[in-house]
């Protein structure tokens, strides 16, 4: 099976991009790179699907002559995936920037607190205190996770 | 024709889906709905077991197309108790929802939507356990996926939004990989259906072979949570309402461990990668249960462990024996029914409790004893105490490592003994704080009816997104809970409960039929033949 080498290089810059853009922390440009690997994922299967031929319509092309169907069916099903998919994660960034005014990926609140705590070398909220702990003043020691958050995580949007 | 029942599972969740969102404005018909599609999807499922166990694997092809052009669901021992169990827990998660749904309100709990989701997401898993064809495997995966971030995001309320947005990121980079890779064993051989694929990748040259399923494996490994891949779990998972968290626990995971038993049997047997799985199933068990240990929310706590449980099936599916995928396939079937149990029982204790942060609760087991046993049992049965599911899928894991004899076997079996302590010591640490000792942070009288407000579809974070355990529980929000409500909560989680129980109880049949099914898998030829029929090679 002979290969394209043009539609495989284009695979190849699309993923690149797209890879780059998934590695931001703004939604939207993730959508965006998302949706470049997705058109990179479509162009491989037509490479996967060999060498362009007729039209697929039996009766009136010979069998031997057209290109191959399946993958055509399969690209369209990953589109319209693709677009369901995108609607969705527009919204949500849409939402997103409602309630915070950005769309940034943020960190895990959970997680930050138990990094500061282990910064501060002190113990987890959920260490037994009365098997020989020496917290006296948990709830005290404990950070306010929402310091760690950006400016304005606590706003209720526009609305 | 028993043929006909195959695509019922999937067809008859959409079409419920379809009929409850047109119904979206009366709630009871939504129930009544909901409810009747899952009892007779679960009906068919049983009849398929049944069938299935007695003679053989059944495959349809969609269309009457054949296997090469359309699309194949078959069924096998493995994939009929898969189908299964997931839909007897999504039934008991429903019922709950239903329970919890009585007491609620407001624009947090947009319940329209949930049901035809919910439906969606069903119908997904089942397209997925019963898919022929690596392509349909990714519909199914996307199906679900679609469904599972609606659910997730439910309310758009801030941390929701938050934890949703690396969900979706992590399961869209994951579905792109499988996607690539469907392209790449296109091209490689010329066929998407898993029959076809299981004769034609042996004639690949070895490095094509195992490069496509690695790729294969990466992108089942995320959805599975399989330890360098799994930080996306723990931060996603806790921030949902209760069901739909115990439903993803659950179910979710288990469909990508579900595919890499596909994978590692039917696709590529006899793979050289047995070693990293071994490996990574190690990491998996005791990385994921020292992240359990760290946690003080007993969400987060359970997350970690579902993660560490992973490694097990994981393990047994690295043996690559008839023992060991016998006592994973046992592990998973286990494991789906006891993590959704413990999430259904988390959010009754946040129910009671007012929350789910162990230095927010205390003195459960004097306030309400029901609710200790409903965590008491499942928790040592996670645990791996004697008489319960649990013990026997980890004995027969132990088992088959010990027949393999390696020593990273031993290994594996060493540290699937460490993560059992561990997950003991993790769940005993719940068991004392939350139910024993008497609340740490203020001697005020527990909120007993508080929160209760906010229902099934509440949040465990506020408005501004702040985690509760950081507020003072508030009174505005006092709303007495009824008995009826609570009642309708416990008795789907009661009856989970006694369903992980009976797993103990039937284990020697049960253990029977994973012995056939993981027979099946090795073998390759009964699946193999029932989809290809006489015409195998062309």
């Amino acid at each position: 099976m002979s290969t394209n080498v043009v539609l495989t290089i284009v695979v190849g810059a699309l993923f690149a991009a797209g890879v780059y853009l998934i590695l931001e922390r703004s939604l939207t440009r993730v959508l965006v790179g998302i949706l470049l690997i997705g058109n990179g994922v479509n162009i491989l299967f037509l490479v996967a699907s060999g060498p362009a031929g007729k039209a697929p319509l039996l009766g009136s092309n010979a069998a031997d002559e057209i290109s191959d169907p399946l993958p055509q069916a399969l690209v369209l099903t990953a589109i319209v995936i693709t677009l369901g998919v995108s609607a969705f994660v527009l919204a949500m960034a849409y939402r997103s920037w409602q309630l915070n005014q950005h769309d940034d990926v943020q960190d895990d609140v959970e997680d930050a607190l138990i990094r500061r705590l282990a910064e501060m070398d002190e113990a987890s909220a959920s260490y037994d205190r009365s098997a020989g702990g020496t917290l006296d003043e948990e709830g005290s020691d404990v950070p306010d996770v929402t310091s760690s958050q950006p400016d304005g995580s606590g706003d209720r949007g526009t609305s | 024709m028993i043929n006909a029942l195959l695509p019922l599972p999937v067809v008859l969740p959409l079409l419920g889906a379809g009929l409850a969102f047109a119904l979206g404005r009366s709630a009871r018909a939504q129930r009544i709905v909901s409810l009747v599609v899952l009892t007779i999807t679960a009906v068919v499922a049983c009849i398929l077991l049944v069938h299935t166990h007695a003679s053989g694997p059944l495959a349809m092809h969609v269309g009457g197309w054949p296997a090469e052009i359309g699309i194949s669901l078959v069924a096998d021992r493995l994939s009929a108790l898969m189908l299964l169990v997931s839909l007897i827990v999504a039934l008991c998660v429903l019922v709950y929802s239903l329970g919890q749904g009585v007491g609620e309100y407001g624009r947090e709990t947009p319940l329209s939507v949930f049901h035809p989701t919910f439906l969606v997401l069903v119908a997904g898993v089942s397209n997925a356990f019963l898919s022929g064809d690596l392509f349909n495997l990714y519909v199914g995966f996307e199906v679900l996926l679609v469904a599972s971030y609606v659910l997730l995001t439910l309310g758009g309320t801030g941390a929701r939004i938050r934890a949703g947005t690396v969900y979706v990121i992590v399961s869209l980079v994951s579905s792109i990989i499988f996607l690539a890779a469907i392209a790449l064993v296109y091209a490689a051989t010329g066929t998407v259906n898993l029959a076809q694929l299981s004769e034609r990748l042996g004639d690949l040259p070895t490095a094509v072979g195992l490069a496509l399923q690695l790729m294969l494996l990466i992108a089942f490994a995320i959805k599975a949570a399989i330890f360098p891949l799994s930080a996306w779990l723990p931060d996603s998972y806790p921030t949902a309402p209760a069901p739909v968290t115990a439903v993803f626990a659950g179910l979710l995971t288990k469909v990508g461990i579900y595919a890499i038993i596909r994978l590692q049997t039917l696709l590529f047997p006899g793979s050289p990668l047995t070693e990293l799985l071994m490996w990574v199933a190690l990491l998996t068990m005791i990385i994921g249960i020292l992240g359990a240990i760290a946690q003080s929310d007993i969400k987060r706590m359970l997350s970690f462990t579902l993660i560490s449980h992973i490694g097990y099936m994981v393990f047994g599916i690295a043996l690559a024996t008839d023992a060991g995928l016998s006592a994973a396939i046992f592990y998973v079937a286990h494991h789906i029914t006891i993590q959704t149990t413990l999430f259904l029982v988390a959010g009754l204790i946040d129910q009671v409790g007012g929350s789910t942060a162990l230095d927010q609760l205390g003195s459960l087991a004097r306030r309400a004893p029901i609710l200790a046993i409903l965590f008491f049992v499942p928790a040592m049965n996670l645990a791996g105490i004697p008489p319960f599911s649990g013990f026997l899928g980890k004995l027969g894991l132990i088992q088959a490592g010990v027949d393999d004899g390696s020593w990273l076997a031993y290994l594996l079996v060493a540290g699937g003994v460490a993560a059992s302590l561990l997950t003991l010591y993790a769940m005993a640490k719940v068991w004392n704080r939350a139910f024993w000792q008497p609340r740490a942070t203020d001697d005020a009288p527990l909120p007993l009816e508080s929160r209760a407000a906010g229902g099934a579809l509440r949040d465990v974070t506020d408005l501004h997104g702040k985690p509760a355990r950081m507020q003072t529980a508030r009174p505005d929000l006092k709303v007495s809970l009824s008995r009826v409500v609570r009642l309708a909560m416990a008795a789907p989680a009661a009856a989970l409960v006694l369903f992980s129980t009976a797993l103990t109880l039937v284990a020697g049949p049960l253990f029977a039929l994973t012995d056939d099914a993981a027979r099946d898998l090795r073998e390759r030829t009964p699946y193999i033949e029932a989809v290809l029929g006489d015409a195998g090679d062309e």
